[in-house]
């Protein structure tokens, strides 16, 4: 045998060991053929920039017949679809601030003398933190509209009057950073966490504090607290020079962002305890976190505005703790809403905290067998 | 195997540190304990002796209520265990075959750490950590990180950590299987230290010369309890005579010898073989010189006092019916 088949045959020995063990290790095996998979239909229906069926409110101010017009003219663009009526543009600029609805329409009370003369018929007030979402209404500005009872056409410059809120100058760091705050916290919390307990385990050290009066319960909060102040390190030095690098206002009040990053730090690192009795080693516990990141940072709204997502897409972006924190994150930092604004999503995530915590100390057996 | 004693003693309520009866563990199909029947004094070394995967281990995992047996029952210092196993922790001690305290915390900061986890008073902890560090003769390495020690002084530690909450049960798995002789003779003493002021110690080992010292001692062989007793006495009641034989060409021999029904096994030892000849064989030298004649022509045969090595040989492996039998 010459050298070079020698070398061949040595090859050959490490590539089949390699295989063998890579069809032992079940989990990464699947990871062969899951993350492909998953990728392939997260992208495909996530990217999705042409944003369909906005939901928006209207204040009409006017009571006419072409309003009503207007209004099935705008939802006959596919772009928008009317789902609140409010009294008045105080109401409706809550309901922007709460988060209820992307953008209000407000039809003036001299709504049929504007249609007689060249001035914009009506006012979009738009949220405009989410700057796709802010594009994609700014597109209906020069929409044509014809009452029909115009002598000639009324060559106007814009149908609407713009008020682009919280970001007028349509930055993206200022949709961004915020949103960074959950990807950035969803990777890390979730992978110290698992990898701190597996480590544990593959270590032995395990073996012996099972022998020890410490309980399951006492474990897994021990293991947690530590990085509850690192997720705050985190946040500090993202939204912090966020606000001083990138221009990213604050409007917000400090205790409730501070509440609000608690209560999804806990979400995660509860993610990151699940995953912990999941995975049996170090390798096993990065992949599964890398398996939730990805969803976590396409399907979120991070990215690609949850609206514009099917809803098969929408439900998945439900179960994530990502999409509830982002929501209140944007709201908390760019819209200055409150938590009580925000009940749903914080609710979801101290649910979602208990019932993880009480699942993975029930998978957590303090017993060997 | 069946205890003739068993009924009897069951009335006399005696106190044992451990006792097991019909004790077993089954993990799917494969038996990893079968009807272990063990009773274990106070203040007493006890060895489990046996090959890698005897159910050395799971036998203390079922003792220590880490694990639940699928019969039998197990009382472990006057407590029911599984049930009791969080109220057994607290006076338990348990030393794990692989070290497993934390290799990127300082020796010190490991026994700190353990002392905090049993809840030891604070006040006298630093006391107790420093009176552990100079019984383990880990003064000089108290600022160590514990992967930076020696595989003596790692053991040294992982004992002085066991025993910092002064258990009345201290269970060891394999203490000294990385630890080199002089270091696995030291050790021994701290555990006859420890014994002496009333720790009872369950140990498991696969060396000869560890299972001698202990006072009393279980072989196991596939999860079946061999023989018991102590050591002394196990190698008195051998049930088997042994003999030396020197000589040239000593593998033929030990080939030979091995196809007559009458001798248990051989084992070459340097220039000697040494042979098990059963019990019924009064004198095992003339019987050879007899018997056999061509094959100990010209070599010296003495009979020798019984090792604990020939009776591990003796009641395992293809020997083990045979030796039961005998031994009944």
């Amino acid at each position: 045998m010459n050298a070079f088949s020698q070398s061949l045959q040595r090859i050959g020995a490490i590539v089949f060991k390699e295989l063998r063990q890579l069809t032992r290790d079940r989990p990464t095996f699947g990871m062969i053929v899951m993350v492909p998979l998953i990728q392939l239909l997260l992208f495909g229906f996530a990217i999705n920039t042409n944003v369909r069926d906005l939901p928006v409110g209207v204040v009409d101010l006017s009571h006419t017949q072409t309003a009503r017009a207007l209004i099935s003219d705008l939802t006959a663009t596919q772009v928008v679809s009317f789902t609140e009526t409010y009294q008045t543009p105080k109401q409706a600029e809550d309901a922007i601030r709460r988060g209820h609805v992307h953008a209000v329409l407000v039809i003036p009370e001299d709504f049929g003398q504007r249609l007689q003369d060249q001035r914009p018929i009506a006012q979009w007030l738009i949220d405009g933190s989410d700057t796709m979402v802010g594009n994609a209404l700014l597109a209906l500005q020069q929409m044509p509209f014809a009452s029909g009872f115009e002598a000639q056409p009324i060559a106007r410059k814009n149908t609407f009057e713009v008020a682009l809120f919280f970001n007028p100058e349509r930055r993206s760091a200022i949709n961004i950073v915020p949103g960074l705050v959950a990807i950035v916290l969803t990777m890390t919390m979730v992978m110290f966490t698992s990898a701190a307990l597996v480590r544990e385990r593959e270590r032995g050290n395990l073996e012996l504090l099972i022998t020890t009066p410490v309980r399951s319960s006492e474990i897994m909060i021990g293991k947690i607290v530590p990085y509850i102040f690192v997720g705050l390190i985190q946040v500090s030095i993202i939204l912090g020079l966020g606000h001083l690098i990138f221009d990213v206002p604050i409007n917000g009040r400090l205790d409730q962002l501070v509440l609000g990053v608690f209560a999804f730090i806990s979400a995660s690192l509860t993610l990151g305890l699940l995953v912990s009795t999941i995975a049996k080693t170090q390798l096993q516990a990065m992949q599964l976190t890398v398996f939730l990141l990805i969803p976590s940072i396409l399907l979120s709204g991070f990215m690609f505005p949850y609206e514009g997502m099917p809803k098969a897409a929408q439900w998945i972006a439900e179960a994530l703790p990502a999409t509830h924190f982002i929501r209140m994150v944007r709201a908390i930092v760019l819209r200055g809403a409150t938590l009580e604004d925000l009940q749903p999503d914080l609710w979801w995530l101290i649910g979602f905290t208990v019932l993880g915590v009480i699942a993975a100390a029930s998978r957590f057996k303090k017993r060997l067998d | 195997m069946t205890d003739p004693l068993l009924g009897k003693e069951k009335t006399v309520a005696q106190d044992w540190a451990i006792e097991t009866i019909g004790m077993s563990r089954r993990f799917g199909d494969f038996v990893a304990v079968d009807q272990l029947d063990l009773r274990i004094p106070h203040k007493t070394i006890y060895g489990f002796l046996g090959p890698n995967g005897c159910g050395k281990s799971t036998s203390m995992r079922l003792i220590t209520g880490l694990l639940t047996p699928s019969a039998g029952s197990v009382r472990v210092l006057g407590m029911d265990i599984p049930e009791q196993a969080e109220l057994l922790r607290r006076r338990l001690g348990y030393m794990t075959q692989k070290f497993s305290l934390y290799d990127d915390l300082t020796v010190q900061e490991n026994l700190r750490f353990m002392a905090q986890i049993y809840n030891l008073e604070s006040r006298s902890v630093k006391q107790l950590i420093d009176s552990q560090l100079s019984r383990y003769q880990l003064d000089e390495r108290k600022t160590r990180l514990a992967g930076a020690l020696s595989g003596g002084q790692r053991q040294r530690l992982a004992l002085a950590a066991a025993t910092l909450h002064q258990p009345e049960l201290l269970i060891l798995d394999e203490p000294t299987s990385a630890v080199d002789p002089e270091n696995r003779r030291d050790f021994w003493e701290k555990l006859f230290d420890l014994c002496d002021s009333g720790t009872t110690i369950l140990v498991s080992t696969h060396y000869m010369d560890e299972a001698e010292r202990c006072h009393g001692l279980a072989i196991m062989e596939s999860g079946v309890k061999r023989a018991d007793g102590a050591p002394a006495q196990l190698m008195r009641e051998l049930g088997a005579r042994v003999v030396e034989i020197d000589g040239e060409n000593l593998r033929l021999l030990k080939q030979q010898l091995g196809e007559l029904p009458e001798v248990v096994s051989t084992a070459q030892q340097g220039t000697h073989l040494r042979v098990l000849i059963k019990e019924s064989i009064d004198e095992p030298e003339s019987w050879l010189r007899t018997t056999h004649p061509a094959l100990v022509a010209n070599r010296q045969i003495h009979a020798v006092r019984p090792s604990l090595e020939d009776v591990f040989v003796h009641c395992t492996g293809s020997n083990a019916a045979d030796g039961q039998g005998a031994r009944q």
